[in-house]
């Protein structure tokens, strides 16, 4: 299914660019907890996403494992995340391996010491994002939605911020809409939403927000049938990129008839 | 022989390269990344270092991640 171009376009959308590369989709798709390696080959074609993310492990001296690689296509960015990072310098020797399996350099920075919440730890995503973005990576932090937090990173060489929605794999959406507002509106990098979002819905309300992207991976990786839902997250991706650029009105607190309010049939 | 890959003690016969090793773990055509005491070795040495009594060795590939 396609949406049809819009007739009169009146703002122009630019591809999206990170690090130097250009993307045409908005909508960015994790690779785990996939059922079976062919629901994520599906999936990535069924969204048509440009970028996936990727993590790293110690390999299974037990048994062997398929390659993920196998099911991404070639021409698909690979955004190596740092999970498993409880510091800046695990993210960046975690980075150091990534690259060093000629990946490219391009690196979620992810540190998390917390282990029911998964909240990402803010100082530690700084440092690790200022030793590897002089190092030369291109460096997407994931982080708690923060003004100050933010513009530490940009001042640190970060390509984008990656502020959650909520916590990671809950599904619940934009917890922390007002706060990643505040960033939309005052950080110039782009502000990719990561984690939580659940729903196609409120994909489509990150990018309504003025959100450069979304990347979604649980609510895809754990539904009933992963590809036609990864469709809709693009769709909905795509339906609020366009509302953002018709210039969507902001909420009101007041009532505004949509109809008329004179010449009643009874005057 | 003993050297601790990936955080376990693992008994070697004779002195394997570090390409031994890895075609030994992971036969097929993964994308490994070795980390020999600390220090990343990049494939085209794998040929060429020896592994030794007592190295701790790291081998790591991708796998899905958010």
């Amino acid at each position: 299914m396609q949406i049809p171009s819009p007739t009169t376009n009146i703002r122009p959308d630019e591809p999206l660019c990170i690090g130097g590369k250009t993307f045409t989709s908005r909508f960015f798709l994790g690779t785990g907890k996939f059922k079976n390696k062919q629901d994520l080959a599906d999936s990535i074609r069924a969204c048509r996403t440009e970028l996936v993310t990727v993590a790293l492990r110690r390999i299974d001296l037990e048994r062997h494992e398929e390659n993920i690689l196998e099911y991404i296509p070639p021409d698909v960015t690979l955004l190596t995340n740092t999970s498993g990072a409880r510091t800046a310098q695990e993210a960046v020797r975690i980075a150091r391996l990534a690259e060093a399996s000629g990946c490219g350099k391009w690196v979620k920075i992810e540190v998390i010491n917390d282990s029911k919440y998964l909240l990402p730890d803010n100082q530690e995503t700084i440092k690790a994002t200022e030793i590897l973005a002089a190092d030369g990576f291109t460096v997407l932090p994931y982080v708690t939605p923060d003004l100050y937090v933010a513009r530490a990173l940009v001042k640190a060489g970060a390509a984008t911020v990656m502020p959650l929605g909520s916590l990671i794999g809950s599904n619940q959406g934009l917890k922390t809409a007002e706060l990643i507002r505040v960033l939309i509106d005052e950080i110039d990098v782009p502000i990719v939403v990561d984690a939580g979002i659940g729903r196609p819905s409120q994909a489509a309300e990150a990018m309504e927000m003025g959100a450069d992207a979304v990347l979604v991976n649980t609510a895809v990786a754990t539904a009933g049938h992963p590809a036609p839902l990864a469709e809709a997250f693009a769709l909905a991706v795509r339906a609020g990129r366009q509302a953002y650029l018709s210039g969507l009105p902001r909420k009101k607190s007041d009532a505004d008839a949509s109809s008329p309010l004179t010449g009643f049939l009874y005057e | 022989m003993t050297i601790t890959l990936n955080g376990k003690m693992q008994e070697l016969a004779g002195e394997p390269s570090l390409n031994d090793i890895v075609q030994q773990f992971s036969p097929q055509s993964r994308r490994v990344i070795a980390e020999l005491n600390g220090e990343i070795v990049r494939d085209p040495r794998w040929d060429e270092i020896r592994i030794r009594e007592g190295d701790i060795l790291e081998l790591v590939s991708f796998v899905g991640g958010g």
